[in-house]
């Protein structure tokens, strides 16, 4: 088990470094730091500003070890990278670790709620449609989830924000308020959005994973002994699915931090997808590679803790 | 007029993609077991078939362009522009601003239309008509899933088969890549390599590309793992048939039914993330994306704007909905692990 979770460790480790390397490649050898300054400050700019402004931001080196052993970016970009040290954004100079810090508080007041609401929606849904599996019910279910899943996620948020926030007035269209007593009333829309967006796909695969577990041995055998249909579903079946979901749920704990795009910046919420969502607008490519590093080191993290967690909740999983 | 223009590569582009189906065609006819898949799922999904089959027809007729033969003196109409038989369609209907669907007048403003009761849509801000442009983005949804998947499936086949059959340093490789890029959050990373390459058509589909190759990957190293394994594989090798003659007469075509379910699932949410990206602003130009895009604040004008957004709406919708519905049929004709599971 030690040597199993050490090697495991070591992985993340390297697959931390590839993803690294590849926002180097990405964002220093394809666009490089000319670019970038060029793309802040303008075309029109004296080659002397440019300079300085290279120096402030620590982009004033050669790029590869081969041509300054001591002294280059790809090296000074890991050793920044590993010691949390983001610097200051390539779009207007404030340090990105604040708007990170700042952005993290409500971006996981959306997407925690909305993670548990959705699956506290789609598990019932889906164990419902398994349940009446090859009937009526399930095929008009399976058609459902399809029609939901054809839905452009922009299309939902329009016409959630017009229909609901525009016509009927029941929620603010957006905003947001970090006040707990006022705060579920901006929050309201965007969930709604953000489980039936999810919906679709969602519904369809947890029942995918009922329908698999019920052909097993032991629900034959439950179904001999005479236990009831409902008893079926929720004991042996619910129970031996939610090793995939769980698998599911916890692969989805790292994006809770990073926020969601498209929800935050249609609901005007300040979280880590609208910091994202101004970093492409502004060309800001140095407070996206920082996301795009957080994001990959939250997902390693989720998919050991996953692996490793398999062993707690599956015994019959082995560590070699 | 000498020289190399862009309407030349779709006209072409156009040509050779006939060519290609008309000779998966008659492979599809000449083999039992794949005539008998394609009806199938011709007899399960008839109707969105026939979607689809209207979709790429509107596709086409946008691909094929050339120049000369306009009205020279139609508002709006370059004489030296090529023009592709939907353009033609729609040549010089264009108004000063909104009207609604089959209006007389103009939306703000009260006065008559230049071509009253020829916008069955209504048109947009700028005068352009609406069905036009939702028809017009046809080509562009069908070109950004079919480019891309023409990237992403090649170099899912190269590294996932060449890992799996090799095996050793190279399988070792390509496993780290594919965990390294599946570690970095996809839509970030599709963002951040837009950012990088520049906008454009092209840069998109290869960001797309290089983002949604690596399930596919995985998928085809693993079952090429098993394949090789398999008694006709080793009596090829044992009979002598080289290396590439393997891969391409044992491994390829036992990886050709995955390869279209792949393509067909792929495809639908290759549209979707590009409409994302549109909205983002680093899209394709002249997406249903865009359309919407554009048409989101026109929803908020008194009297509303509504018919923009619900043709590029609807489009796109109808689009994904048969995409979807033909990949599950695809997927239940071709899986043998699904044969029989619900319809």
């Amino acid at each position: 088990m030690g040597a199993y979770v050490l090697r495991r460790l070591g992985y993340g480790v390297g697959v931390m470094m590839g993803v690294l390397f590849l926002l180097f490649v990405m964002f220093f050898a394809v666009t490089d730091p000319d670019d970038i300054a060029r793309k802040a400050l303008g075309e029109k700019v004296p080659p002397a500003v440019i300079e300085q402004w290279k120096t402030n931001h620590g982009y004033d080196r050669p790029l590869w070890p081969w041509q300054d052993l001591d002294d280059n970016l790809l090296f000074d970009h890991y050793r920044r990278m590993l010691t949390f040290d983001f610097g200051l954004s390539d779009a207007d100079d404030s340090p990105i670790i604040e708007r990170i810090r700042e952005g993290m508080g409500p971006s996981l007041s959306l997407t925690v709620p909305l993670l548990v609401l959705g699956l506290l929606v789609s598990i019932p849904l889906s164990l419902l449609v398994a349940f009446f599996r090859e009937t009526y019910i399930d095929r008009m279910g399976v058609f459902l989830c399809v029609l939901a899943m054809s839905v452009s996620t922009l299309l939902y948020i329009i016409g959630a924000q017009f229909l609901i926030g525009k016509m009927l007035r029941w929620f603010p269209i957006s905003g947001f308020d970090s006040d707990l007593m006022l705060l579920p009333r901006f929050l309201a829309l965007p969930l709604l959005v953000g489980i039936v967006s999810g919906i679709g796909s969602d519904v369809r695969f947890y029942r995918t994973a009922f329908i698999e577990e019920s052909s097993r041995d032991f629900v034959r055998t439950a179904r001999a002994k005479g236990a009831s249909e409902v008893r079926i579903m929720t004991r042996h079946v619910l129970r031996n699915a939610l090793i995939p979901i769980l698998t599911q749920v916890v692969l989805a704990i790292p994006f809770l931090f990073t926020g969601s795009l498209l929800l935050e910046s249609f609901f005007g919420i300040p979280g880590l997808g609208g910091v994202m969502v101004d970093a492409i607008q502004s060309n800001d490519f140095s407070t996206l590679r920082t996301m795009v590093f957080i994001g990959s080191l939250l997902f390693v993290i989720g998919q050991i803790a996953t692996d490793l967690s398999y062993g707690l909740v599956d015994p019959r999983v082995r560590f070699k | 007029m000498t020289g190399v223009e862009p309407y030349m590569f779709s006209n072409l582009g156009t040509l050779l993609l006939l060519a290609g189906i008309g000779f998966t065609a008659r492979v599809v006819r000449r083999n039992r077991l794949w005539r008998e898949a394609a009806t199938s799922l011709w007899r399960r999904r008839r109707l969105a078939l026939c979607v689809l089959g209207v979709y790429f027809a509107i596709a086409l007729l946008d691909s094929v362009a050339w120049k000369g033969g306009v009205p020279v003196d139609a508002v709006g109409v370059l004489p030296n522009a090529p023009y592709s038989i939907v353009d033609r369609i729609f040549l010089g209907t264009v108004e000063a601003s909104y009207s609604a669907p089959f209006a007389s007048v103009e939306f703000y403003g009260g006065s008559s239309l230049r071509n009253p009761g020829t916008h069955p849509l209504g048109t947009d801000i700028i005068g352009r008509d609406v069905l036009y442009m939702a028809l017009k983005g046809a080509r562009v949804a069908l070109l950004i899933g079919g480019l891309t998947s023409l990237i992403a499936i090649p170099l899912a086949l190269l590294f996932g088969v060449g890992a799996g059959y090799f095996g050793g340093r190279f399988d070792d490789f390509v496993f780290f890549l594919i965990s390294t890029l599946a570690s970095m959050p996809g839509f970030l990373l599709l963002i951040a390599l837009i950012m990088a390459m520049g906008r454009g058509t092209l840069s998109v589909c290869v960001a797309l590309g290089v983002t949604s190759w690596v399930g596919f990957c995985r998928l085809s190293r693993a079952e090429t793992l098993k394949l090789r394994e398999l008694d006709y594989v080793r009596a090829a090798r044992v009979l002598g048939v080289s290396e590439p003659g393997i891969i391409f007469r044992h491994i390829l075509p036992n990886l050709a039914h995955l390869i279209v379910i792949t393509f067909v699932l792929m495809f639908s949410g290759l549209v979707l993330s590009e409409a994302v990206l549109s909205w983002l602003g680093i899209g394709v130009d002249g997406s249903w994306g865009q359309m919407i895009d554009g048409a989101r604040d026109e929803l908020s004008r008194e009297p509303i704007v509504w018919w923009n957004i619900a043709a590029a709406g609807t489009a796109l919708f109808t689009l994904i909905l048969s995409v979807n519905a033909v990949g599950d049929a695809v997927r239940d004709v071709l899986d043998p692990r699904t044969q029989g599971d619900a319809p």
